[in-house]
C-alpha cells in the first residue's frame, strides 16, 4: 500500500509528504480508513449474526461472534408471525416504492420539459410557483396534509400513501434544468419529421436521458421505501402498513423477538442492497446531481 | 394518452400568407395547450397537495379545532400564544438545539474527513466509497432498531455494554440515562452512520472539481503539504459544497423525527419538534389547531435560519 502510494511524480491533492513524517501520515490514515470500514460495516453484522441466532444465542451473557448454527428457520417463523403483517408490509412497500417513483418521474419530467422546451406566456410565473414549495420544509407539512388526505378519505390507503408524495418540485426543477442543457438538434430533427413536442418527448428525449432517469429513479425509490413519518401518519390501520410502520411496530409489541426482528431488518434492506450492487454508479450521480435531496 | 399527435405547426391551409398567419394563430394556441398537457397534471397535484395544505393549517392555526379539519371556533392568535408559552414546545425546540450543535460540526468534519481519505487511496477506491455510502441503503427505523435492541440496549448483551465489560466498567442503560445525559450518544451516532456516506460523495464530487494545476501551482510556491495545502486550497475550493453541507444538514435537523420516536418515543426529555407535533395533532385527541399553528412556527424558524445561513456563509457568491 505504501509504495503504491510513494510512486507519484506530481503532487498529491492532500498529503502529499515525503519522508519520514509522510511514512508517519500514511500509516495513520490508514489506520483511520481501516477503522471506519469497520466502524460501517458493524451494523450490518449486527444483522446478519441476530437475524440467523437463536434467541438465547442473541440474549447470552456473553457475546458470540456468530451463531455456532445458522437458524435460517427464523425466515419462516417472521413471515409466519401473525402479530406483524410482513408479507403484507412488504407487498404495500413495493408497491408505494414502483407506483410512486415512476409516477413522480412521469410527471415531474413532463413538467420540467414543458417548462424548458415550450413557450409560454406565465411559464415562468408557474417555475416560480413551483420552486416556492422547495423554501416549505417537507416535513413540516405532514400535518396538513394529512388534513387534505383524511378529508378525501384516504386514510388507511395506497392511495393516500402514493398520490400525495408524487408531485415532487424539485424532481420538475432538476429535470427543467437537464431539459435545458439537453441538445436542440437532436429534437430539431424530429421536428423536421414532423413530430409534435409529444412525440418528440417520448422518442427523442426520454430515450436519449435514461441514465438521468435511472439516477433520480434509483434515489426517489430508495427514499420512498425507506420513508417513515408519511406511512405512519397515513397507515393507521395494519393492512396499509409499510415495512418501516410494520418494523417499528414490531419493537413496541408486547414481546418483542429480537431474532425475528433482525431477519425482518435483513429481509426490509435486501431490495436496496440490490439496487446498490447493480445500479451505484446511477446512484452516485444521482446524489451529486440532486444534493439537496434529504 | 393517445399515441396519434396532431403537432401544432402541421397546418394545410391554401395561400402561402394565409398559411404562416394560421401557422402562428394556430402555434401559440397549440404552445398553450401543450404547455398544459405537459405541465398541467403536475401544477394540479402541487396545488392540491401542496398549497391547499398549507392554506388550510393556516386556517386552522386560528381556530380551536379538536378532532376536526373543519372548525367553528376562531380564537385568534390564541393557538400560536399558546405554544410559543408551551413548556413542552419550548423544550422541543431546546431539544433541537442540542441536537443541532452536536450533529452539524460532527457531520460536516467527519464526511469532509472521510471524502480525504477516499480521495486519496489510490487502491481499492471503489470499494471503501461503497462501504461508506452502504448504510444510505437503510432506513432509520433499520438503523434506530439495530442502536436500540443490539449495541445500546442497555443490558448486558448489548454490544456497547460488553465492549464496557471487557474492560471492567459497568453497564449503562443508555437511552434513559438522564444524568449524565448518555442518551446523546445513540441518537447522534446512529444519524451520523447514516447520513456521513451521502455528504462523503458530495465533498468527493466538490474534491474533483478542483483543479490539478493548483495544487502544482502551491507545490511549485514552496506551500507545505498537508495542513498548509488544506487550509489555503482545498478547503476554499470547497465553498460552496461546504455551504451546501451544512444547510441541508441543518434543515435535515430540524425535521428529525424517526430516529427519535423509533429509539426514545415521546418521551419529554429527548423529544424534537416533530415528535412533539406529531403527538398533540395526530395522537389520541388530534388538536389541529395548536398542531397547525407548531408546524407554521417551525416552518418559520427553519426558513428564517436557512436565509441567514445563507447569508452568513454568502451563497451563490461563491462561483460554482
Amino acid at each position: 500500500m505504501a509504495v503504491a502510494e510513494r510512486t507519484t511524480g506530481t503532487p498529491q491533492p492532500i498529503g502529499f509528504n515525503r519522508g519520514a513524517m509522510g511514512r508517519v501520515g500514511l500509516v495513520l490514515r490508514w489506520i483511520a480508513l481501516f477503522i471506519a470500514v469497520v466502524l460501517f460495516l458493524l451494523p450490518f453484522y449486527l444483522i446478519l449474526r441476530n437475524a440467523l441466532s437463536a434467541e438465547a444465542d442473541i440474549t447470552a451473557p456473553s457475546w458470540t461472534l456468530f451463531p455456532s448454527h445458522l437458524q435460517w428457520s427464523n425466515i419462516g417463523e417472521l413471515f409466519k408471525d401473525t402479530q406483524v403483517p410482513m408479507a403484507r408490509a412488504l407487498y404495500n412497500s413495493a408497491v408505494v416504492g414502483i407506483l410512486g417513483t415512476a409516477g413522480q418521474l412521469l410527471l415531474a419530467s413532463m413538467a420540467g420539459y414543458g417548462l424548458a422546451r415550450i413557450p409560454y406566456r406565465h411559464a415562468d410565473k408557474i417555475f416560480y410557483a413551483i420552486v416556492a414549495t422547495l423554501m416549505i420544509p417537507g416535513a413540516v407539512t405532514f400535518i396538513p396534509s394529512f388534513i387534505v388526505v383524511s378529508s378525501l378519505g384516504w386514510v388507511s390507503s395506497l392511495r393516500g400513501l402514493i398520490i400525495p408524495t408524487l408531485f415532487s418540485g424539485f424532481a420538475a426543477f432538476l429535470f427543467r434544468q437537464y431539459f435545458l442543457g439537453f441538445p436542440r438538434e437532436l429534437e430539431e430533427a424530429a421536428r423536421v419529421d414532423g413530430a409534435g413536442y409529444f412525440g418528440v418527448f417520448w422518442r427523442i428525449v426520454v430515450p436519449n436521458s435514461l441514465p438521468f432517469f435511472a439516477a433520480l429513479a434509483a434515489i426517489t425509490f430508495i427514499g420512498t421505501w425507506n420513508s417513515f413519518l408519511w406511512p405512519l401518519v397515513i397507515g393507521q390501520d395494519s393492512s396499509s402498513w409499510t415495512v418501516q410502520v410494520a418494523m417499528s411496530t414490531f419493537v413496541t409489541a408486547q414481546t418483542i423477538n429480537i431474532h425475528e426482528l433482525f431477519m425482518a431488518v435483513a429481509v426490509s434492506i435486501l431490495p436496496l442492497i440490490l439496487i446498490f450492487a447493480f445500479l451505484q454508479r446511477y446512484l452516485i450521480q444521482g446524489v451529486t446531481q440532486s444534493g439537496i435531496k434529504d | 394518452m393517445s399515441a396519434s399527435v396532431k403537432t401544432p405547426w402541421a397546418t394545410d391551409p391554401a395561400t402561402a400568407g394565409e398559411r404562416r398567419g394560421a401557422r402562428r394563430r394556430k402555434g401559440i394556441a397549440g404552445n398553450t395547450l401543450w404547455f398544459w398537457v405537459f405541465v398541467g397534471p403536475f401544477v394540479v397535484g402541487l396545488l392540491v397537495f401542496s398549497y391547499l395544505p398549507i392554506i388550510w393549517s393556516l386556517v386552522l392555526s386560528f381556530f380551536e379545532a379538536y378532532n376536526t379539519a373543519t372548525p367553528s371556533k376562531f380564537v385568534g392568535l390564541q393557538n400560536y400564544i399558546d405554544m410559543l408559552t408551551d413548556h413542552n414546545f419550548l423544550s422541543s425546540l431546546g431539544t433541537f438545539t442540542i441536537f443541532a450543535v452536536f450533529i452539524v460540526p460532527l457531520t460536516f468534519v467527519l464526511s469532509l474527513a472521510l471524502a480525504l481519505l477516499v480521495n486519496q487511496v489510490k487502491i481499492a477506491r471503489s470499494f471503501f466509497r461503497s462501504v461508506f455510502f452502504l448504510p444510505t441503503a437503510c432506513s432509520y427505523v433499520v438503523a434506530s432498531l439495530i442502536w436500540r435492541l443490539s449495541i445500546f440496549n442497555g443490558v448486558r448483551f448489548g454490544l456497547a455494554n460488553t465492549v464496557l465489560d471487557w474492560f471492567g466498567i459497568d453497564g449503562i442503560a443508555w437511552l434513559s440515562t438522564v444524568d449524565p445525559p448518555w442518551y446523546w450518544l445513540p441518537i447522534v451516532t446512529v444519524r451520523l452512520w447514516l447520513q456521513l456516506g451521502f455528504y462523503m460523495i458530495l465533498f468527493i464530487a466538490g474534491l474533483q472539481r478542483i483543479s490539478p494545476t493548483l495544487y502544482e501551482a502551491a507545490y511549485v510556491d514552496g506551500a507545505k503539504p498537508g495542513w498548509q495545502v488544506f487550509r489555503y486550497i482545498t478547503l476554499p475550493q470547497l465553498r460552496a459544497t461546504s455551504v451546501a453541507v451544512l444547510i441541508l444538514n441543518l434543515i435535515a435537523a430540524y425535521q428529525a423525527f424517526d430516529e427519535f420516536y423509533n429509539l426514545i418515543g415521546n418521551v419529554n426529555y429527548a423529544r424534537p419538534p416533530l415528535v412533539y407535533l406529531y403527538g398533540i395533532s395526530l395522537g389520541s385527541i388530534q388538536d389541529l389547531g395548536h398542531g397547525s399553528a407548531g408546524a407554521l412556527i417551525l416552518a418559520v424558524i427553519i426558513m428564517i435560519v436557512t436565509l441567514l445561513q445563507s447569508r452568513i456563509f454568502g451563497f451563490g457568491k461563491a462561483g460554482d
